[in-house]
């Protein structure tokens, strides 16, 4: 089992270096050895080993404390062991400062190195089990590409395995980035309609005239331009789903054709008098409060009706922030492998540093920081340095603020009734979100006359 | 390439060397003697440590070992180093041919105590063993009482037994049976000829 673990030894006197690195395949590791802190660094770069020794003094060139600095920057978790033959209190400092794992002086006791080896490889053994683990738990969290643990997504995912198979009609609200179409497809293929087409139209995106034409299609001379026949999104879709991105910013007369097509299921292309019957499924999306644009009176409330058959509430990245680190790492495996470049993982402070932004453009805005991150990181670890443009984009989670003048149980209450409205009425995820379990929570529910 | 050799170097105990021999011959299930014996290896002597370093030594031990030798093992009574650590109670060559152990610190009165020829002897034993077992290929074992655990200290020496562990044996007698079988592809061609 030993031997999946690589060494290097670097010191420039070539009795040191044979020697430690015998001793050390002895013990079943793979052993390579460097003269001199260039070498070290080529080595590195081409593979990332469990344990570095590195000697202080080497002559010419990098010593030991800057080969270290060096090799830290291409693996910036690598275990750096610092042995020198005189030791001072000075570079014993430095080199701990600098990031070395163990700093120590030559001759030393056979127990000692080997319990030294024997604890870095340990912890190593952890480390990689613990990623095993996470990428278990990832796939455990995954449901058609769409990756949480969050309580409310969870309940989406069981309604969307329920939903898939009957031909409702879903409207599914969520602010952009979300993941709103991921769900719509995801209803999709998990259903009978599977092997039927998914066609996605994006509303915001045309004219409306466009748009009518996209949607229903139009007969050869229907207007300038129209040289041929074309059959629209809900023919090609027959038989399959239609997804109807951004439902919200559709013009009145649209409106009322899309009502038709719902009631009726059938419908005329552009300048056409035959009249065309499809099965299809619609799911709609939209990142605006519909049910706000009824009352406004900017969207139909039959038309509303007709949608929101099914609904489905996306909850924004910042009211689900324990899935930033599912996410990330899934990002980090599928991009690096797509970029070409070759991210292990990110540091804790990184990873808090993603956790604690607020996103405003959800998953979306997340998987492209990781993409910038990933394509400008030097190293094979993405640290808090890789992200240091989402800092200048100024919108960061806002501090807390303390309020003035508030009874504690007044400010209680208040966050109680806060993450119960963000959690969708779920006292389970509230209570796990507020840190307390589900009787304690009841009783304050109870105790605060919260309503619910 | 069928016997397996031990040669002192500097001054060892003739009757030690014959029952060592005879001890890997019996382990191993070659043939082996005591060859050519060599002078204290002042080439090798580090005076600020007062000790010998085990590298030099295998190197050089490798320019001269014997031709017809499947192993060839140096004992010694200095007491050895690498750089890294304080002693060392032995070397090998992982897959190699050649091997060197020390006695310096395998009797007991180097800890102080009334020497004792049985307990010397029995961890010589152990010490060459356990340095040839790396020739062959054979690496630290996690099994305490196995001959090729390590031994960082004479109290580990003398907690593990006399013989390797039943996975250790099975690696063992794969590359005992290639290297007798070397022996045989080298030895057909001379008795043709």
């Amino acid at each position: 089992m030993k031997t999946q673990w690589e060494i290097l030894v670097v010191d420039d006197e070539e009795v040191m270096r044979e020697s430690l690195a015998a001793w050390l395949r002895e013990d079943g590791y793979g052993v390579d050895s460097a003269a001199s802190g260039g070498v070290a660094l080529e080595k590195a770069r081409e593979k990332d080993y469990a344990i570095y020794f590195v000697d202080l003094k080497m002559p010419g060139g990098m010593d030991g404390i800057e080969t270290m600095m060096e090799i830290r920057k291409i693996h910036p978790d690598a275990s750096v062991i610092i042995i020198t033959a005189y030791a001072t209190v000075d570079t014993a400092i430095t080199a701990m400062k600098e990031g070395a794992h163990e700093y120590i002086v030559k001759p030393c006791n056979p127990k000692e190195i080997s319990m030294l080896v024997e604890r870095i490889i340990k912890v190593k053994n952890l480390q990689r089990e613990n990623t095993i683990l996470r990428q278990k738990l990832a796939k455990q969290y995954s449901f058609h590409d769409i990756i949480s643990k969050n309580c409310r997504m969870q309940e989406i995912f069981e309604l969307v395995r329920e939903i898939s198979g009957l031909k409702s009609t879903v409207l599914i609200q969520g602010e952009s980035g979300t993941g709103k179409e991921l769900i719509a497809r995801a209803i999709h293929f998990s259903g009978d309609r599977a092997p039927k087409p998914f066609v996605g139209v994006s509303c915001a995106a045309l004219a409306e005239t466009l748009l009518e034409s996209e949607l229903f299609g139009h007969e050869r001379g229907a207007f300038t331009g129209a040289v041929s026949q074309k059959k629209g999104k809900f023919e090609m879709a027959d038989g399959g789903t239609i997804f109807l991105d951004e439902v919200g910013d559709i013009s009145p007369k649209l409106q009322l054709d899309l009502l038709r097509v719902l009631q009726e299921r059938s419908f005329y292309r552009v300048g056409g008098s035959e009249e065309i019957s499809v099965d299809v499924r619609v799911i709609a999306a939209t990142h605006r409060d519909l049910s706000e644009a009824v009352q406004a009176g900017t969207f139909r409330d039959d038309l509303f009706y007709r949608l929101n058959v099914i609904n489905i509430q996306i909850p924004p990245l910042r009211e689900r922030r324990e899935d930033v680190p599912l996410l990330v790492r899934s990002f980090i495996e599928r991009l690096s492998h797509e970029l070409g470049k070759e991210i292990e993982d990110i540091t804790e402070s990184g990873l808090k540093m993603l956790i604690d932004y607020n996103w405003p453009g959800n998953v979306r805005e997340l998987e492209n920081a990781v993409e910038r991150a990933i394509v400008t990181c030097k190293a094979s670890v993405l640290s808090d340095e890789d992200f240091s443009f989402l800092e200048h984009n100024g919108i960061r989670r806002p501090a807390w603020n303390v309020p003035d003048n508030l009874p504690l149980q007044s400010v209680e209450k208040q966050v109680i009734e806060a993450t119960i409205k963000r959690t969708g009425g779920n006292i389970k995820e509230a209570a796990l979100v507020l840190g307390i379990d589900r009787s304690t929570l009841y009783e304050k529910i109870k105790r605060y006359e919260i309503q619910r | 390439m069928s016997r397996i050799y031990l040669s002192p170097i500097g001054a060892v105990n003739g009757e030690t060397l014959s029952m060592l021999a005879r001890h890997v011959g019996e382990l191993f299930g070659f043939d082996s003697e005591v060859s050519t014996s060599f002078p204290e290896p002042d080439y090798a002597f580090d005076a600020r440590r007062g000790q010998y370093s085990s590298t030099v030594i295998l190197r050089n031990l490798s320019s001269v070992t014997p031709p017809d030798a499947t192993r060839f093992v140096g004992v010694t009574g200095c007491d050895l180093y690498i750089p890294m650590i304080t002693f060392v109670y032995g070397q090998a060559q992982l897959c190699g041919r050649t091997a060197i152990i020390s006695l310096a610190r395998l009797g007991q009165a180097f800890y102080g105590l009334r020497p004792n020829k049985e307990v010397e002897m029995r961890r010589a034993r152990k010490e060459i063993a356990h340095e040839l077992g790396h020739t062959f290929g054979l690496v630290h074992c996690g099994d305490r009482s196995c001959l090729m655990s390590l031994s960082t200290e004479i109290v580990q020496v003398d907690l593990k037994s006399e013989d390797f562990c039943a996975s250790c044996w099975k690696l063992l007698d794969e590359e005992i049976a290639k290297a007798k079988r070397q022996v045989k592809r080298t030895t057909v061609p001379e008795m043709i000829g």
